[in-house]
């Protein structure tokens, strides 16, 4: 027995999760809305994801080459970044809006704060945000079977009736991937299922909003009105996809119910409120801002601390 | 229904290597290796000197204080030397070595009497003498376990069957082979304590063992089978506690303060065989195993024989192992050197073809908050190991980092393949030395 035997702390075991296998699990679950906003949007929906995509990837390995990092695109989570990020994009922007945004969300969002897992805002709603502002008319025009048209949100607003069943099924103006919420559904459970999200943020942040809408909205309870609200614009996209993102969220149980009343709270107050129509993006990058001083004060309970029967 | 505790993790068991082989005897060669420390507590000390002829059951080392125990030759031969040997965990401890003459000529057994004649004390006392620690790998010595302050509220005495360590198939061959001696160390402990009664926790992926225990403790008013959940670390103290009564402790507890004593199969059935039979600890079942083994086996192994002999018993390498532990993947240690004795705390000797933990490289946390669902201490692994990184002990308190059962579930699970628990214990080891030099 002279050969060389490895020796390492214990344990010696480790459970075949990766973080790759997490971010390839999100690009799965994206694959239906993706699809969907495709086959809905034409052409430059696909070039729009494409470019999306293939700048997130290229700014991370550009940056990481240059400053002689190790380089992390292998594990897939600048391609998530990317697809949300195309997701995010009008169907008729031109395709170096795309690429702005992603060198946006890659290199300042990402990188500049130490990369993977050290972002403070959800990279590809930083973008989106970045390039409403920046852009504000080619971000906020919407066209549909090539006629520029209000989504079904500010037709809400300004007080006229919407098709809820088209809002559902996802055959409405909006951004590529967030117009159907039974393709967005689907990636949700199939998400669900594999144990990649925690159910308690988007669930607490629906919940919130359907009440505050109810309670706070022009049309009080009707239902018809809240499933409308909770159909349109960006909410199930943001729930299920960008709300659950592991780095901006917080990581106690109690922290991602507050959370997510949070995020339901400033949703309702920028769409009941304010001036524009959506405010998904904004309610998510304020409450990323809040989640260190959320699970600084949602330390959980210990074991054994406080006696019996617990 | 099942009982359990929150958190933990579902590791691959491979028990099924060696489960079904019955417990073999094993006959060691030459030199055996008795570290005079094999216990927490004080080590031993020698009392042979240097070409003694010694017996198989004769003391060669004495308690030195209370919380310390004797040793006793596994073997009849010549102290060879008294020197430092190097140990499972890497240490170099000093050790008895006696050259095994082969004929297991044996000493007096220990002087017992009838049960029925014996005292509370005279059982601590014997149990003590035998040399009996909790075999199963903190090696603390019984009768300390034994004797609390009030032993009058104590309302558990649980036998910690569960064997929740991946590989490990010592625990369940005791049951399925002798339970009989299992169940009647239990009552034996039971005598120690009037008000309380005995549990043999086990662990639900043992069907065959738990219906055994249940026909055996038909008639024992005093005794019953529980059956826990299968998941690790479910045979870690606290959990188990938990699951047995749902009281919780915490670091600054002792079992006892819940009202419970926990003690390993294994232990309990070497305090039978003290007890009964008056045989000190010489023996204990090691499970060699792994998919680099030939033929994984139980073997019944004295103590102080050569892990690279148990490996040659069975049936050598299949493969170039890449890893082999002592004791189970999840608590047990690497092994850079085959040549170190099994002590009374070795449970299995696992050869791995393949070192998971090589093939991973850490990367950076991605903040899932896995590592927060299974620890089962309900801390939060990711943060506390960030603030040992940095040597931020203040904030490592805070986060109450010293309740942490060092279980590894956080390591196992973490899908950025953080070295989580070892950053955690290193930094506990620091803050408890440090708690010890100023006191």
């Amino acid at each position: 027995m002279s050969d060389m035997m490895n020796v390492s702390a214990n344990p010696h075991i480790r459970s075949k999760d990766s973080t790759t296998k997490i971010m390839l699990l999100v690009i799965i679950a994206l694959l239906p809305a993706t699809g969907f906003g495709i086959y809905n949007f034409g052409l430059n929906a696909a070039i729009l994801v494409c470019t999306s995509v293939a700048t997130c990837v290229l700014t991370e390995f550009l940056y990481e080459k240059l400053m002689k990092l190790p380089l992390t695109i292998g594990d897939l989570s600048a391609v998530v970044t990317g697809l949300l990020l195309g997701l995010n994009l009008p169907p008729a922007a031109p395709f170096w809006l795309a690429i702005i945004g992603g060198v946006f969300a890659i290199l300042v969002v990402k990188m500049l704060f130490g990369g993977i897992g050290q972002n403070f805002m959800n990279p590809a709603l930083g973008a989106r945000c970045f390039l409403v502002i920046s852009f504000t008319a080619r971000m906020t025009t919407f066209t549909y079977d090539g006629v520029t048209t209000a989504t079904p949100l500010a037709m809400l607003k300004a007080g006229e009736d919407v098709n809820t069943w088209n809002m559902v099924v996802g055959t409405i103006p909006g951004t590529i991937g967030e117009t159907s919420v039974i393709a967005i559904l689907a990636g949700a459970v199939f998400l669900i299922l594999f144990d990649v999200i925690d159910m308690r943020i988007p669930f607490t942040y629906l919940l919130t909003f359907v009440l505050f809408i109810g309670l706070f909205g022009p049309n009080g309870w009707d239902p018809w009105y809240l499933t409308a609200q909770l159909a349109g614009g960006g909410l199930m996209l943001g729930a299920f996809f960008m709300a659950t993102d592991y780095a901006t969220s917080p990581m106690t149980h109690l922290g991602k119910i507050i959370y997510g009343v949070i995020l339901g709270i400033l949703t309702g107050i920028f769409r009941v409120f304010s001036s524009s129509a959506e405010g998904v993006s904004y309610a998510i990058i304020i409450s990323n801002l809040l989640v260190p001083l959320i699970e600084r004060f949602t330390i959980p309970k210990c074991f054994g601390k406080g006696g019996e029967n617990r | 229904m099942a009982f359990t505790f929150k958190g933990g993790i579902h590791p691959y068991d491979g028990k099924d290597l060696s489960k079904d082989k019955p417990i073999r005897e094993f006959i060691p060669e030459g030199e055996m290796v008795y570290p005079l420390s094999q216990h927490i507590g004080a080590p031993a000390t020698p009392v042979v000197a240097v070409g003694d002829r010694v017996l198989k059951g004769q003391k060669i080392a004495e308690a030195s204080g209370f919380v310390s125990v004797p040793i006793y030759s596994s073997v009849s031969g010549t102290v060879k030397a008294i020197e430092k040997r190097r140990v499972t965990t890497g240490d170099l401890v000093e050790s008895v070595i006696i050259e095994n003459d082969g004929y297991y000529e044996e000493a007096p057994p220990l002087n017992v009497k009838p049960i029925e004649d014996m005292t509370k004390e005279d059982i601590r006392t014997l149990i003590r003498e035998a040399g009996i620690v909790g075999m199963g790998g903190a090696g603390f010595p019984t009768h300390v376990k034994l004797s609390p302050k009030e032993p009058d509220k104590i309302n558990y005495v649980i036998a910690n069957c569960s064997e929740c360590e991946p590989y490990l198939t010592s625990d369940y061959r005791r049951m399925m082979e002798v339970p009989e001696r299992l169940v009647m160390g239990l009552k034996i402990i039971l005598l120690l304590f009037d008000h309380a009664k005995g549990i043999l926790a086990v662990e639900d992926n043992k069907p065959d063992c738990i219906k055994k225990l249940k026909e055996l403790c038909v008639d024992e008013p005093r005794i019953s089978v529980k059956v826990l959940k299968t998941k690790y670390p479910q045979g870690s103290e606290r959990q188990l506690i938990y699951a047995v009564t749902k009281r919780a402790i915490n670091s600054s507890m002792l079992p006892a303060d819940a009202g419970c004593i926990v003690n390993n199969v294994d232990t309990i059935c070497a305090v039978f065989a003290a007890v009964i039979e008056g045989h000190p600890l010489m023996y204990r079942i090691v499970t060699v195993t792994g998919d680099a083994i030939n033929e994984p086996q139980n073997f019944f192994v004295p103590v102080g024989s050569n892990y690279a002999q148990l490996i040659d018993a069975a049936g050598g390498f299949k493969t170039q192992p890449e890893k082999i532990v002592s004791g189970g993947p999840m608590m047990g240690f690497a092994l850079f050197d085959l040549n170190v004795p099994v002590t009374k705390t070795s449970s299995a000797l696992l050869c791995m073809t393949k070192d998971e933990v090589a093939k991973w490289k850490p990367t950076a946390c991605i903040k899932c908050g896995k590592c927060l669902e299974v620890c089962p201490s309900r801390l939060m692994p990711s943060k506390l190991a960030d603030f040992a990184e940095h040597h931020d002990e203040e904030q490592f308190m805070k986060y109450n980092g010293m309740e942490c059962v060092e279980c590894g579930s956080c390591s196992y699970i973490c899908p950025a393949k953080r070295q989580l628990v070892q950053s955690i214990k290193a930094t506990r080891r620091t803050i408890l030395a440090n708690r010890k030099k100023k006191s």
